[in-house]
């Protein structure tokens, strides 16, 4: 399916009958080259990039519900590369790069808008960390520029610089951040990668491994009957954990939920995503005119997909100590979502111990942002069995060799990350 | 979520603070007889970094930073949030909780 001006024009006057399906709906066949667990954003991309820059198009995704059911279809849209540890400063400046010509790529409208993100500071040494992470990024060729609190009352007068507990002095901004709309990046990349060969088979859970005499991964039992694979990838967040358990896998990975909340539609108001520096609040506006935003996760491990008032309470905390006139907004819808949280607060891509199992999990609550450049690491490690040159940090050895890389300085405690 | 605390009663999820799983037990460097453990790095290791991350009912550590400040055992559900027991830790009053001491 193809869509124009003139194909909408045609629809809308025909009753919005005519359209067709986007991408196939398939039986799964007894055998790939490649089967990818999970239909969210991630594991699409990752059968998008198989397709078109490894030639593998013997690819499956499945998806236990539908595809972008999960986190792909819960999170806040924000994307930056705003990192500064090495391992991740490279890597989300990559995803960046593609997010920007990710439009061009699916010819479909992500309506990625590089409206840029201010991360606000409120004391000398934020201040001076702030610097200190805008250098890091500055000289390995990423946009960043430290706003005193002249400049950032020009950007967003409507803040209150004058809280006397938390004043705000100035910000870091990247311009080149932005938001993304997760649905149709989730679309975008199922309609690119079925078009170059690759099944997408929703309504399809994973029960189990098949496994020959040496213990190699050969396929997978599903709830649409076995399928046998050359290579499994997992891809599937919040449940990696229960996934890995199938294969006998334990994984330095705890699931929390993260909630996010989206306000009534109000007049355009935020130019950007802004950030909360003295607490965690990060908020940004839709093109409806929702204010969409969130904060902490809820803290304690959970796959029910719905968190608790304390967090809710400490969010919108947050954004009344910047911006108290939207204590006058209603919310209107709030959600939950399961993260991966790792032990160091940063994703993993890399082969499991199992051989022909491997591994994209751990991304905690900084997942959307890396879609592309997930899809595109995890391509190249299943494609070549090497690890991609931007993603080989993302190693699942590295906490029994002390290679952590941990952006927060928390040490193994993930509710902390 | 609502924790009866057996030292408070029932309080806000906020008074509370989450540790994690109970059940991994730290492992010891030094065999009874003081010898180096040969899988010391392996059993740390697994200590410090992996989880079972169960899906169902757990175990876990619980604070009640913002009440009695007493380490609590919670048995909970993650699917479902529901709390099934909650016990003072070991050490942290269980006897006065139990009534056994005063």
């Amino acid at each position: 399916m193809r869509y124009s001006i003139f194909s909408l024009a045609r629809a809308a006057l025909s009753g919005h009958k005519g359209w067709t399906r986007a991408w196939r709906d398939p039986q799964p066949k007894k055998h790939y080259d490649v089967v990818i667990i999970g239909g969210g954003g991630h594991g699409l991309a990752t059968a998008y990039f198989l397709a078109r820059e490894y030639g593998v198009r013997n690819v499956a995704v499945l998806e236990k519900g539908w595809i972008g059911s999960g986190n792909a279809g819960r999170n806040t849209t924000i994307i930056r590369s705003n990192y500064m540890l090495p391992g991740n400063i490279g890597f989300y400046e990559l995803s960046m790069k593609l997010w920007e010509r990710m439009e061009q790529d699916l010819n479909y409208n992500t309506m990625v808008s590089q409206r840029g993100i201010i991360n606000l500071y409120h004391s000398d040494a934020q201040r001076d960390a702030y610097a200190r992470r805008g250098n890091a990024m500055r000289i390995n060729g990423i946009d960043a520029e430290l706003l005193d609190g002249v400049q950032i009352r020009k950007v967003l007068p409507f803040l209150n610089y004058d809280n006397a507990r938390f004043p705000i002095q100035g910000g870091l901004l990247q311009r080149r951040a932005g938001t993304a709309r997760h649905d149709a990046v989730v679309w975008g990349y199922a309609r690119a990668a079925d078009s170059r060969g690759v099944d997408i088979i929703q309504n399809c859970e994973v029960t189990g491994f098949i496994r020959d005499q040496n213990g190699k991964v050969t396929g997978v039992e599903t709830s649409r009957g076995a399928i046998g694979a050359g290579k499994v990838g997992m891809a599937v967040a919040g449940n990696s954990s229960r996934v890995a358990a199938m294969a006998g896998l334990r994984l330095p990975i705890e699931s929390h939920v993260l909630q996010a909340f989206v306000s009534e539609a109000i007049k355009p108001l935020i130019p950007g995503v802004i950030t909360f520096g003295a607490g965690h609040f990060y908020v940004s506006q839709s093109d409806k005119g929702g204010l969409v935003f969130g904060g902490d996760i809820d803290g304690y491990n959970s796959y029910a997909q719905r968190g608790n008032m304390p967090v809710m309470e400490d969010v919108c905390e947050g954004g009344m100590a910047i911006m108290p006139m939207i204590g006058r907004v209603r919310l209107l819808r709030q959600w939950g979502g399961i993260m991966d949280m790792s032990m160091d607060g940063t994703p993993i891509i890399d082969r499991t111990p199992v051989d022909g199992l491997y591994l994209n999990a751990g991304w905690c609550y900084g997942g959307f942002k890396a879609t592309p450049a997930s899809g595109l690491a995890f391509a190249h490690l299943l494609a070549r069995d090497e690890p991609h040159e931007e993603a080989r940090r993302f190693r699942l050895d590295r906490f029994r060799r002390g290679a952590m890389i941990d952006e927060k300085g928390q040490g193994a405690q993930p509710n902390l990350h | 979520m609502r924790i009866a605390c057996p030292f408070c009663g029932e309080r806000e999820l906020g008074e509370f603070t989450y540790l994690g799983d109970a059940a991994p037990k730290r492992p010891s460097a030094f065999a009874d007889d003081g010898s180096e453990q040969p899988d010391a790095q392996d059993a740390f290791h697994d200590y410090v970094y992996l989880r079972d991350n169960i899906a169902g009912e757990m175990t876990e550590s619980w604070y009640h930073g913002g009440g009695c400040r007493s380490w609590l055992t919670i048995t909970r559900s993650t699917t479902t949030h529901e709390i099934k027991a909650v016990k003072a830790a070991p050490g942290a009053g269980a006897r006065v909780a139990a009534g056994l001491a005063s």
